[in-house]
């Protein structure tokens, strides 16, 4: 067991690791539930976080690869006075989330995705979330609500 | 328009804010002190006996703090089956046990053989590893019809056979019904399977046990849709805990599609587990063990005839179906083949005769139970394709012929055994018409074809019976519980609601809905009602969320408690107000004296019930707080049309959905917004089954689909925008909301649609030899269908 440090949301975390711990599980391990496991081969995208900006499922590097990194998690993502991210409140407008087990990692791509593509297409969406399932939703309210949140209008797709 | 927050508003989800944000609190989210980890040893073949189990080396692992084996649980209950079905002659079905740990045989890959509870999980698996078990390897049955054959390796060595039972409904009218068919001026035959498929909710299966020395109790916190069912599965039938010793909570759940009704044997392992060890024992399934264990739907073979007369109008259906029970059966599994799928089969259709007949088989796989939809799927797409398939042999419009056999007059008396109350068909299909633009497709098809593809439209109804329902009637059925529902009212003194119910919701947003209902009878703010849910310990009892019940059955339940608590506080308004109860008013939330300017606030009525100085004590209890239970009349039977068009790479055999609309009557409408989403994520299901999904396992019992390498689900870019619309609405007449149920009918409605359009395409293509293509509709198989 190793003691690493990694930067979350802005706070140093620390605690040890094993060489096989993955991050998520070191994350999850310090209390910070809001990122999910949702399958054991790197498919389903629960797990998604930004690693020094860029975003990383969770469940593909090991806690000991972070050590030192800023990552950054969904319990980090609302504004400073706690109120919803633009991301995060178009999620609820447009009712892109279900049960939410998928939701975290939705939005952290989603997040990754507007600060590359500030206004992405449909198809573009689409395409970039090739590797955050949800069986929730059947996608529809989760690309509408990423079309908006990008400040496109979402009005001419089916309502409600 | 609906009051803000009320009935009919598409208010936001207020559960929204603690998933945005990171915070809700899922099974595995929760860490007891002191809690031990399990894994489990499972099998990694199909069929075999079990020699012996050599667990010293693993016993002296680190960490390792207990190893159970079959052996623990001799004298203790298996996993009781909650519904049984009688055969043609009237008997019982064939019940084998279903040990928590594997007794004597493994019968699929993935049955638990041993536990290892260890201080960390990690420490758990790899004990496991160390366990050696000598398995005597038994060939497998992995094929229904072989499972069925003279001399087929048997699943349970104690039953007669494989077969579970030999169902047939309507019995009496079989003779008829083969009459009919004799004298049919057409008959249309269609072989076809309906896939298997895994429920996957992204949330895989966690329990947690924990014991209370002091007290005694136990606790369970689980996956679950039905928290109190497993309560009274677990504690009766396996553990034998009366209710009043055993909490069971499901908190927030990821989704369960049906996968999380049942009662598995990890719950009861762990609970088990921690009396034994007296300290808490947390599972959490790898997502590879749910593959495995989760429960999985569909896998029925069918042929199903439909005789039509020379005016073309139905005269009789005729089906045969081999389901697939798995290994065991699980918690509803015989249910789903029969009494949920054999009703459905009159669909939309005024067809008068109609024979059933299922036969229910073991092997050597996963237990087979309800999936979304759970047996209306099945019932829906045979019927659906075979109507699709006549059309075309008898060179109608496949729409028209629809039209022309629809149910118009309500209520309808099907010839198996189920009363519609109310639809419309023609008005849906109508609005099917009109939100597909089925008027523009030669367009597009002309588009299409200038671009090398090739394009199809398919299009098909369905009906399904929600809300079960009748607890009398279930029970003549075969269902060895009630289906009512319960809900508690708690009013406290300054006014706030707190409403207790039985249903449970993992995705379904009862806590928005269920106050609009709440806020809407009261007059008052949706802000001021809470839903309290998944808690055994807080709800008084409950049936939980499956079969699209939760509002018709849930719902109802608290509009009946809530009327329970009106009245009350009417009777405490008028002894205020120094007036008759009958004369007072409840609207926005202030109680008036009709015909005078007397009013009172809800909050004054309320805090003057538990600050009861002036108060009618010699006639009213103090306290605000109501209980009532629900068991409805009849199920409710939503109903649809859909349409999906398709273009088809006649190079590679790719299918890509180009559009899908659905016009739905789901009756009325508590939140619009939510009710879509519903929708929507039923039809990616079940455009994932059209397309996408299929359990497969080898001849051996091998599961070749085990993990999401291998088993394909919708991502974002295989499905389009849908276009749904519930404006027809034919409310339900025997609920006090009108309301039908909204949670499975795109799963239920969407697979026929596509399979239609697939092959309506390649007819228009010239491959006037492809009448039909199994699921999943994969490139391989269209590319094979198109080279003939």
């Amino acid at each position: 067991m190793n003691e690493i440090t990694i930067k979350v949301n802005g706070k140093s975390v620390s605690g040890p690791v094993e060489g096989r711990t993955l991050l998520v599980d070191f994350l999850r391990g310090a209390g910070l539930t809001g990122t999910h496991v949702g399958c054991d081969t790197s498919q389903c995208g629960a797990c998604v976080v930004h690693v020094d900006g860029k975003a990383v499922k969770s469940c593909s590097i090991f806690a000991a690869e972070a050590e030192g990194a800023e990552v950054a998690t969904i319990e980090g993502q609302a504004n400073p006075d706690g109120s919803l991210n633009a991301i995060q409140q178009a999620f609820q407008d447009h009712h892109g989330l279900q049960c939410g087990f998928c939701t975290p990692g939705m939005v952290m791509s989603a997040a990754a995705l507007l600060k590359e593509n500030p206004r992405p297409s449909e198809h573009e969406i689409r395409e970039y979330l090739e590797g955050n399932i949800c069986r929730c939703t059947g996608y529809h309210n989760i690309v509408k609500a990423i079309l908006a949140a990008s400040g496109q209008d979402v009005s001419a797709i089916a309502a409600e | 328009m609906p009051k803000d927050g009320g009935i009919g508003a598409s208010t936001k989800r207020r559960e929204d804010i603690r998933f945005l944000t990171g915070t809700g609190q899922y099974t595995d989210d929760i860490n007891l002190r002191g809690q031990a980890h399990v894994a489990f040893l499972r099998s990694d073949v199909a069929h075999g006996r079990i020699k012996g189990i050599d667990t010293q080396a693993a016993a002296a692992m680190p960490g390792v703090v207990r190893i159970f084996t079959g052996a623990d649980f001799e004298g203790i209950g298996g996993l009781p089956c909650g519904w049984q079905v009688t055969d043609r002659q009237g008997n019982p079905m064939q019940e084998p046990g279903h040990p928590v740990l594997a007794q004597g045989k493994v019968r699929h890959v993935g049955d638990p053989i041993a536990a290892v509870v260890a201080e960390t999980r990690e420490q758990a698996r790899d004990a496991v590893e160390a366990i050696e078990v000598d398995i005597e390897e038994l060939p497998a049955v992995v094929d229904m019809k072989a499972a069925l054959a003279e001399g087929a390796p048997k699943v349970h060595d104690d039953l007669s056979s494989n077969l579970c039972y030999d169902w047939g409904f309507v019995e009496e009218n079989k003779a008829a019904v083969e009459e009919a068919f004799a004298k049919a001026a057409h008959v249309t035959t269609l072989e076809l399977v309906n896939n298997r498929l895994i429920a996957n909710p992204m949330e895989p299966r966690v329990a947690v046990g924990d014991f209370a020395p002091h007290s005694g109790d136990s606790t369970l916190y689980t996956t679950s849709q039905n928290p109190h069912v497993i309560r009274l599965l677990m504690g009766a039938f396996v553990l034998g805990i009366p209710e009043h010793k055993l909490r069971v909570v499901a908190p927030d759940v990821g989704g369960g599609f049906g996968s999380k009704i049942f009662h598995y044997a990890e719950e009861a392992f762990c609970t088990f587990a921690a009396k034994q060890l007296k300290r808490p024992v947390k599972w959490t399934s790898s997502r590879a063990e749910a593959f495995m264990s989760d429960a999985h739907g569909r896998d029925h073979v069918t042929k199903i005839e439909l005789a039509l007369d020379a005016e073309n109008n139905f005269t009789a259906l005729r089906t045969e179906t081999h389901a697939n029970m798995g290994a065991y059966l699980s918690t509803f599994a015989p249910s789903v083949p029969t009494w949920l799928h054999g009703t459905l089969m009159a669909g939309n259709y005024k067809t008068p005769l109609i024979y059933v007949n299922v036969k229910a088989v073991f092997t050597n796989t996963v237990p087979v139970d309800a999936y979304r939809g759970a047996g209306r799927p099945e019932a829906t797409y045979q019927l659906e394709r075979v109507i699709d398939k006549a059309a075309r042999e008898l060179g109608v419009d496949p729409i028209a012929l629809r039209r022309q056999n629809f149910v118009t007059e309500f209520p309808y008396a099907t010839p198996v055994a189920v009363e519609y109350d109310t639809g419309d068909y023609v008005a849906t299909m109508d609005k099917l018409e009109q939100i597909a633009d089925l008027a523009g497709f030669e367009k597009r098809l002309a588009e299409s074809k200038a671009r090398g593809k090739l394009r199809g439209l398919g299009v098909n109804c369905y009906i399904e019976a929600c809300g079960i329902a009748p607890s009398n009637l279930v029970g003549q059925l075969g269902a060895r519980a009630g289906l009512y529902e319960s809900a508690t009212v708690r009013v406290n003194a300054t006014g706030g609601l707190v409403v207790m119910t039985g249903s449970h919701s993992h995705g379904q947003g009862h806590e928005t809905s269920f106050p609009q209902v709440v806020a809407d009878m009261i007059g008052i703010d949706a802000n001021m009602v809470e839903i309290e849910h998944g808690d055994t310990d807080k709800a008084p009892m409950g049936m939980g969320t499956y079969g699209s019940r939760s509002l018709a059955v849930g719902g109802s339940a608290i509009v009946r408690a809530t009327e329970k608590i009106i009245a009350k506080a009417k009777k405490i308004a008028a002894h205020i107000m120094e007036a008759s109860a009958d004369d007072i008013e409840l609207k926005d939330g202030r109680f008036t004296v009709a015909g005078t300017d007397k009013s009172l606030a809800w909050g004054d009525v309320t805090l003057a019930a538990y600050v009861p100085h002036n108060y009618p004590l010699e006639e009213l209890e103090p306290g605000l707080e109501e209980t009532a239970f629900y068991d409805p009349s009849n199920f409710t039977y939503p109903a649809g049309a859909y349409a999906c068009e398709v273009e088809v790479d006649p190079e590679t055999g790719k299918v890509t959905i180009e559009s899908f609309a659905a016009a739905d009557d789901f009756g009325n409408i508590v939140n619009p917004m939510i009710v879509s989403g519903q929708v929507h994520g039923g039809l990616a299901q079940g455009i994932g089954q059209a397309l996408l999904e299929g359990c497969v396992y080898d001849e051996n019992g091998q599961l070749l689909t085990g993990s999401y390498m291998d088993y394909a689900m919708p991502r974002a870019a295989d499905v389009p925008f849908y276009s749904v619309d519930h404006s027809c609405q034919t409310p339900c007449t025997h609920n006090p909301l009108g309301v039908k149920g909204c949670g499975e009918a795109g799963a239920i409605g969407s697979p026929p649609a596509v399979v239609n359009a697939v092959v309506d395409a390649l007819q228009r293509a010239g491959h006037t030899g492809v009448t039909h293509i199994d699921m999943p509709l994969s490139p391989s198989r269209v590319w094979s269908a198109m080279q003939g």
